[in-house]
């Protein structure tokens, strides 16, 4: 293809920037509503966290403490952070497996549409699902909980746990590209629950065996989870920014495991 | 190629304007031979039918020709220019097979999202005429039969208001009626200038919707022209017969191309038919259930399609 065709064409399809941005919009609208309207989806990924919240911080342990804080508050941030994965495997890695797997993809890619627009897509309907848990959670701690925190509390870790949607976004996307699309939710099954576990979501951190304690420095949860149980005042009191850097890490080489992937149909494709 | 692209919009009444061409192309996945050589034209405001068995190489043209799929060697271009350009997937619409599409979006949804990706789409009302969805645009795609689900496929291939249509197998799996209906939907298309290019393992579908047919099996194009002249290519006829001749003394007869035993009775396929039933009669006094007929397409397919494996044996 020579260079006086790719500049014509790209002229004749340049869209103003008020297009792009009604593609990009709607393309996150609609996968937002497909997933709102799946009950699979919403079930699973929103009556978990918030069904254990309810059970072991509400109507058990209620008066108890841990690492210092009240249970009620000490689960916002392991509940929010179980909830903020599962939300964001299921978005991305489930979605884009079936869409590789069973033609759907090809007809978009058929399309003109912007192949950018179809990610965000999965990022940002990961990103409203993982609000709605976090503040599905302050509700609950708020009103039946009685916890009490400032403002900037909660903000701080509301966004903490939200933000945290984007490292497991970035690991479904790679997932989404290394699963088949019947095998996807049974594979983010298969990690997340063991991963959710020995990061001390379900069981506090200060309570697993020291053996599981070792394994959890090096999973991804841990970090989001001790970031947000920081900013309550129960966390493990590692420096922050080393759980900003592994995070930050995960998700380079998650997005570099989807590049990969990305490639690889491609090649698939011009092989 | 400047040239051609602005030519293009009252081009299309020039008949000879290739739009679509697949040159010399190779396409193998791992050892399998996907595509032979294959030469194929698609020119401007025509309707081709590339005709063939499942697993002949259909779907592998249509991809090549979409950019999903790259040939091994040999030239894919459309437009005169790469099939991946934007601008081309601007003016293609393609029905593909799927196995899922999203199934909790509603009809206008999916026509609204795809309709904004392209400069200028149909207008939704058109859409929807066009593909016979008005009374069911606000159904969830899950609720829809399975030809009202291939109706949207259709749909999105209509949302760009493409000048070229590709259609992968489209009434695949559907009734009589539904089949019918896509087939009217699709004569409209054509009556307002569009090119399509559609695949089918229906010979019917391909003489129903068809200019020129491509006979395509085990990845080469093994017959093309009119329906007529596919037809003209094979110009023989079936005779049936009940008769106590054998069955090899039957092949022995000059002209007989194949035979069947079929019930009670025989087929024998031939050129021309006169000299056999004049060999058969004298050859049996007995021989009863006499019947001449035209073969039709479908025998020419079959014959066609038969002849390659053979050869390719």
């Amino acid at each position: 293809m020579s260079t006086a065709t790719m500049t014509l064409s790209n002229e004749q399809i340049r869209r103003s920037p008020a297009h792009t941005a009604t593609i990009y919009l709607k393309e996150a609208k609609y996968e937002f509503l497909k997933y709102l309207r799946l009950r699979m989806y919403t079930v699973s990924v929103l009556t978990f966290p918030i069904m254990f919240y309810v059970l072991f911080g509400l109507v058990l342990n209620m008066n108890q403490f841990i690492a210092g804080v009240r249970v009620p508050v000490y689960l916002i941030p392991s509940y929010g952070t179980f909830g903020v994965i599962a939300a964001s495997l299921f978005a991305t890695a489930a979605g884009l497996a079936a869409d590789r797997g069973l033609g759907w993809l090809e007809v978009k890619r058929a399309s003109p549409m912007p192949p950018f627009a179809y990610f965000t897509a999965k990022v940002f309907t990961a990103i409203v699902f993982s609000a709605v848990i976090v503040l599905a959670l302050f509700a609950l701690a708020i009103a039946f909980g009685g916890v009490r925190m400032l403002p900037t509390k909660f903000a701080a870790l509301f966004v903490t746990l939200v933000a945290g949607s984007i490292p497991f976004s970035a690991m479904g996307l790679a997932l989404g590209y290394f699963a088949g699309p019947n095998s996807a939710p049974p594979a983010i099954n298969l990690i997340y629950l063991p991963m959710s576990f020995c990061s001390g979501l379900w069981v506090p951190f200060i309570f697993l065996p020291k053996v599981v304690q070792k394994i959890a420095l090096v999973l991804p949860p841990y970090h989001l989870s001790q970031l947000a149980l920081g900013v309550v005042g129960s966390g493990t009191h590692e420096p922050a920014l080393r759980h900003w850097e592994v995070l930050g890490a995960f998700t380079m080489i998650c997005l570099g495991v989807a590049r990969i992937g990305f490639q690889r149909d491609q090649e698939k494709m011009y092989g | 190629m400047v040239a051609t692209l602005e030519r293009m919009p009252d081009a299309r009444s020039v008949t000879s304007q290739t739009v679509a061409v697949l040159e010399d192309v190779n396409k193998s996945y791992g050892a399998v031979r996907a595509l032979k050589a294959v030469d194929f034209q698609v020119r401007a405001g025509e309707v081709v039918a590339l005709l063939g068995p499942n697993g002949a190489g259909k779907t592998t043209a249509v991809k090549l020709l979409l950019g999903l799929l790259q040939p091994n060697s040999g030239k894919v271009r459309v437009f005169g220019g790469d099939p991946t350009n934007p601008e081309n997937r601007m003016r293609t619409g393609a029905m593909l097979q799927v196995g899922r599409v999203p199934e909790t979006l509603r009809v206008r949804e999916h026509i609204d999202l795809f309709s904004s990706y392209y400069l200028n789409p149909m207008p939704t009302s058109q859409v929807l005429a066009a593909s016979g969805l008005q009374q069911l645009s606000d159904r969830k795609f899950g609720e829809l039969s399975g030809g009202q689900r291939q109706r949207v496929l259709f749909a999105l291939a209509l949302c760009g208001n493409p000048d070229l249509l590709f259609l992968d197998e489209p009434t695949v799996g559907l009734d009589v009626e539904a089949r019918r209906m896509l087939w009217d939907e699709i004569r409209q298309l054509v009556r307002r200038g569009k090119t399509v290019l559609l695949t089918t393992h229906y010979l019917q579908e391909a003489d129903a919707l068809a200019d020129r047919v491509a006979v395509i099996n085990k990845g080469e194009i093994i017959a093309e022209g009119t329906p007529a002249q596919i037809k003209a290519q094979t110009a023989g006829k079936r005779i049936r017969c009940i008769t106590s001749i054998s069955l090899e003394t039957l092949r022995r007869i000059p002209g007989v191309t194949e035979v069947k035993e079929d019930r009670e009775a025989f087929e024998l396929h031939t050129g021309k038919a006169e000299p056999v039933v004049r060999e058969l009669l004298a050859r049996d006094l007995n021989l009863s259930a006499l019947e001449v007929t035209a073969a039709g397409l479908e025998e020419a397919f079959l014959a066609l399609t038969q002849e390659s494996s053979k050869n390719g044996n």
